[in-house]
């Protein structure tokens, strides 16, 4: 038998329907690789072997008894460590949750289980999604598979980098700011931010819960369309999520933009630093004009200023939602010879430098002097980028950037370069500001050699225009990334 | 305007947070400079507009008044980091 | 010449909402229960879980605010209010801040046959907190303390009332009207001792005259009406002896110590409380369709005040009677429906006022819970006016009706309680009274009155106290002029 390692959830769909190979199988090939690959990758801080290949089985058990086990059964995936799971350690990559075990699962992870996707394990992330690289984890960094000396990106780089180094055939992550984009980007794989309210956060650890939403980092559009079946759609227990009419969005998978009307937002290329990106931009809207689409420069004026607005409100949601890490429920606890001791040196040693900064900006933006002249004037910028979209996406179907102005930096590249994060958010938190969908694709290299993506932006609930515009790319160019050759490899 | 350290330090301490002198600097510079970028919000004539609060036009979400299952008291304490009689305990408050 | 001093008090009034589950999330909000069991990951403050507003919990408090006569808003929003303390597990408690679901209400009380409008700023909703048991007796002197959940998250109302109250007992009446209205709305148990109703105090003295208002005091810890007299008596007292020393009123958190009969420092509001407040992300807006509104309105049961005009004015009670039987809706409904069954509103207020009221008091019963049904009470009633049983047996077998619940029929049978009103049966018992007693009649017919008292009371001892005294007395009477 070949091997297995990087085919997409489509392919194996097949090839388990027909038995020509099992589950069991399929999970021990992955595990396998991850047990090679995961000394260079670290793209781990968990692995449930023991638990996945049970599942697998139990999969398999079904389909021999003639039973539909699910429209994902037998997958491979991973998880952000940030999603809930019942029973297994859940740490956002925090020393605070280094031990808590949730005894609940997050609404996404219930839906692949029921699904029949096999998940072989938690993936590192920043410490609760603060960060652009994984280099925030308190546990360890991950590594680019592309090169090891390259960040994977983040916040959930450790999700990206596994289904670039083909641990998992899909991950599902969160993005707060770019943090499934960029780190997909970065591995050469696609990754999808929903639009705000397409798919349930419950059970998500929350960064900032305006801006948050929970999404996944597949290898082709096929396979981002089969897990946005299951994932998407309405939850009982998250009062900001909605009834998505998509139906099966497998049917946007049409190979024909014909028509569409599509924006290139000059302000974007504006931040890109590699030529090689702004080169390949300009390439997929030829081919993009070529199949039929029309391709257009359009202005979003406030985008300079997004990325500051994004600071502010992330930082506030930040400060509030970690407040109840406090050593009382759950989580670390130092001990202190009173209450308010105890609070601040179990803070002060679970959290790491990066998620205090968001809280002491995000408690000092909303403090009694501060909050008209900082956090409200955020939220009103927020109005203004989401006015500068709504009227650009009246006119065009959706809008194409650059996913990143840069390919993967080396380790230490945000410490010494703090304007460096910044722009990374420009190009991927105005998404999230406005809630709209937000895909990044593979296409191409950059000048180091790593992978670059590029990015549509699509009108809330119009991930199928993304699914289209990506499939039409997909299928009439050839440059997506080839796989990264791994140490671990025989 | 700028936050000064020593600012930064009684903004933790509202956080419960405790800085090291080190911690302390370092934030202090990157927020001087995040704080610093967001003079350019203060720049666009915003008077007007109407802050976004809820990205999505959502109203009304209820549930109805029904009862659910609960954690066992074993399950609610599973994760805390101490326990007496069937409760977390914390430390003396005062 | 000393000043004269003018009290300002306002109230805020925290009610646990009477909703079968929890505001935000699906936990029971039944009292007690063992620690911690009344719980989900949603009220302990897990990560990743979101809160679910109550539907329930939303039409309770409009339900508050048309009775008590709010502008119900149209559009209303959750906050976040943030402090760190152990019994709240997200370190935020879910509020509202900027836009309350009430706004502008009032409630009319009467001190001292005075009525006086009390206003109320707002009413809103919010989430309450666990419970702390501190292992010492106090907080201070405890070594650690124990947190239980099962309370995290009930749903509250807050009503804020303005600052229009101007003593103690306007404060404790204003309370107890608050109190009469939630519990006819079916909004909240109202239980104070468990809770279910807690009230804390702003209180400043201004002399009269003064527009500007004193610096205040907050006061918590009241338990019960009373207290929160006693509280706001001592601190009245306290604060004046404080002005008229020529010293100032620090604005601080007091707490009442019931046994000490004294308030005392918490904390200084120094420590400014900056809460933080911004609008919680995880909950959609309230937006409240007029249609909604008065479909609730349309719910409402008669409140109060409505009831005490009624029984004033159609059924021809006193003020005060009315008042009292108004008072709380389980008294007022036992009222209602034994009118309905015994169509003599005055006999019933004078047997409900009297002796009931009294027996409850006594024996520590609640309405709710006693065993007098209103058809006990109205068959007994039946019983005295049609003469079967004498006025003096009603209030004997309401006593053992009150203990046992028995009907009344059956305790009179027992008893062998029968009133003779047969005159016949009461003239042979007459004349034998009249003969034994001559120097009697003579009185009474030399114009002594009092005689006849004497002679009635000897027809009573014969009979045991069977006899009606009524027809005893025109018997008598007869007799003696004939
Ligand atoms: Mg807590
Ligand atoms: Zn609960």
């Amino acid at each position: 038998m070949s091997s297995l390692l990087g085919l997409t959830a489509h392919q194996l769909q097949g090839l388990l329907e027909k038995k020509e190979i099992s589950s069991e199988d399929l999970v021990k090939e992955h595990l396998t690789r991850i047990a090679q690959s995961e000394e260079q990758i670290k793209a781990f801080v968990t692995v449930t072997g023991q638990e996945a290949l049970q599942q697998a089985r139990t999969i398999d058990e079904k389909r021999s008894r003639g039973e539909q086990p699910g429209s994902l059964a037998g997958i491979p995936l991973a998880l952000t460590d940030n999603l809930c799971t019942q029973g297994i350690k859940t740490t956002a990559s925090s020393r605070m949750l280094r031990d808590f075990r949730p005894p609940y699962n997050a609404a996404v992870v219930e839906k692949l289980q029921e699904a029949g996707a096999v998940s072989v394990g938690k993936c590192n992330l920043d410490e609760f999604g603060l960060g652009a690289s994984t280099e925030n984890s308190a546990f360890f960094p991950t590594h680019n598979p592309y090169g090891e000396q390259a960040v994977p990106g983040g916040a959930c780089g450790g999700a990206a980098a596994a289904v670039a180094a083909q641990e998992v055939v899909f991950a599902l992550g969160s993005d707060t700011g770019g943090s499934l984009r960029q780190p997909a980007s970065f591995c050469g794989v696609i990754g999808l931010k929903p639009t705000y309210g397409a798919v349930s956060r419950y059970g998500l650890i929350a960064c900032a819960s305006s801006l948050d939403q929970v999404g996944c980092f597949t290898r082709d559009m096929t396979d981002c369309a089969l897990v946005m079946n299951v994932i998407y759609g309405r939850d009982a227990k998250d009062s900001t999520s909605v009834s998505f009419p998509a139906g099966d969005f497998t049917k946007f998978l049409v190979n024909d933009v014909k028509g569409l009307k599509i924006g290139i937002p000059r302000e974007y290329l504006q931040e890109v630093n590699d030529p090689r990106i702004t080169a390949y931009l300009q390439q997929a809207a030829a081919k993009l004009e070529e199949l039929g689409a029309v391709c257009e420069e359009v202005s979003l004026p406030h985008t300079a200023e997004a990325a500051s607005c994004y600071n502010l409100i992330l930082a506030a949601e930040v400060s509030s939602n970690l407040a109840r890490y406090d050593g009382v429920q759950y989580g670390l606890r130092v001990q202190g010879e009173d209450l308010v001791s105890m609070y601040k040196k179990s803070r002060s040693q679970g959290f790491g430098e990066e998620v205090k900064k968001q809280i002491i900006l995000g408690t000092y933006v909303l403090s009694s002097g501060q909050y008209e002249d900082y956090y409200l004037q955020a939220l009103k910028v927020r109005t203004l980028i989401k006015e500068d979209f709504a009227q650009v996406l009246s006119k065009y179907d959706c809008l194409l950037t650059p996913a990143t102005p840069t390919a993967a930096f080396d380790f230490g590249a945000i410490k010494d370069n703090l304007s460096l994060l910044t722009s990374l958010n420009t190009l991927t938190c105005p998404a999230n500001l406005a809630g709209i969908p937000a895909l990044s694709l593979p296409f191409g290299t950059a000048a180091q050699g790593s992978p670059c993506g590029l990015q549509l932006l699509g009108r809330a609930f119009g991930e199928e225009t993304l699914l289209r515009v990506g499939y039409a790319l997909e299928q009439n160019t050839n440059l997506t990334q080839p796989s990264p050759a791994v140490k671990g490899e025989m | 305007m700028k936050i000064t350290e020593q600012e930064v330090h009684s903004v933790a301490e509202i956080a419960r947070l405790e800085l090291t002198q080190e911690e302390g600097q370092k934030i202090t510079h990157a927020l001087q400079v995040i704080l610093e970028q967001t003079e350019a919000l203060k720049r666009l004539e915003i008077s007007k507009v109407k802050p976004t609060v809820y990205v999505l036009p959502l109203q009304n979400v209820f549930s109805e008044d029904q009862l659910d299952k609960c954690l066992t008291q074993e399950q609610a304490l599973g994760n805390a980091p101490e326990v007496e009689k069937g409760c977390f305990k914390v430390p003396r408050i005062i | 010449m000393s000043t004269e001093y003018e009290v300002v008090i306002g109230l805020e009034v925290h009610a646990e909402l009477k909703t079968k589950t929890k505001i935000f999330c699906s936990c029971p909000t039944e009292f007690g229960g063992e620690e911690n069991t009344h719980v989900c990951p949603g009220c302990l403050g897990f990560p990743g879980t979101l809160p679910i507003m109550n539907k329930k919990a939303v039409e309770y408090a409009v339900r508050a605010g048309l009775a008590l006569n709010c502008e119900i808003q149209e559009y209303s929003k959750f906050d976040r209010k943030h402090y760190f303390y152990p019994d709240l597990p997200t370190a935020y408690q879910i509020s509202q801040f900027e836009f309350p679901i009430c706004k502008a209400g009032y409630v009319e009380i009467a001190v001292n046959g005075k009525k006086k409008k009390i206003r109320l700023n707002r009413i809103h909703l919010e989430e309450d907190a666990g419970k702390l048991l501190h292992s010492g007796n106090s907080i201070t002197s405890s070594q650690y303390s124990l947190a239980d959940y099962n309370r995290s998250g009930m749903g509250l109302i807050e009503l804020v009332s303005e600052p229009d109250l101007s003593s103690a007992e306007e404060a404790r009446t204003y309370l107890e009207k608050l109190r009469a209205v939630l519990e006819y709305t079916g909004v909240s148990d109202v239980k104070m001792e468990q809770g279910s109703l807690r009230c804390d105090a702003n209180i400043s003295l201004r002399p009269v005259g003064s527009s500007k208002l004193g610096t205040k005091t907050e006061i918590k810890n009241m338990n019960s009406y009373r207290s929160l007299q006693r509280a706001l008596e001592y601190e009245i007292e306290r604060q004046r002896e404080v002005l008229e020393e020529g010293g100032t009123i620090i604005q601080e958190t007091r707490g009442w110590d019931e046994e000490k009969g004294i308030t005392s420092s918490m904390r200084s509001k120094e420590e400014a409380d900056d809460y933080r407040y911004f609008s919680d992300p995880d909950l959609p807006p309230i937006v409240l369709e007029p249609a909604w509104v008065e479909e609730i309105r349309a719910s409402l049961p008669e409140l109060p005040d409505a009831k005490k005009d009624r029984l004033v004015m159609e059924l021809g009670l006193s003020e005060y009677d009315a008042d009292i039987i108004t008072g709380s809706r389980a008294l007022a409904d036992f009222f209602d429906k034994t009118v309905t069954l015994f169509n003599e509103p005055k006999t019933v207020a004078n047997w409900v006022m009297g002796e009931y009221l009294r027996l409850l008091n006594a024996e520590g019963t609640e309405v709710q819970e006693s065993k007098v049904s209103p058809e006990k009470m109205a068959a007994l009633l039946k019983s005295q006016a049609t003469g079967k049983i004498s006025g003096k047996m009603a209030k004997a077998v309401f006593e053992e009706m009150f203990m046992t619940g028995k009907d009344p029929e059956k305790i009179i049978k027992e008893k062998g309680l029968v009133q003779i009103s047969d005159t016949d049966a009461l003239g042979e018992i007459v004349e034998k009274v009249l003969a034994a007693n001559p120097q009697s009649v003579a009185d009474y017919q030399a114009g002594k009155e009092k005689a006849l008292g004497f002679l009635v009371g000897q027809v009573m001892k014969e009979t045991k106290g069977q006899a009606n005294p009524g027809v005893v007395n025109g018997l008598l009477k007869q007799k003696l002029t004939d």
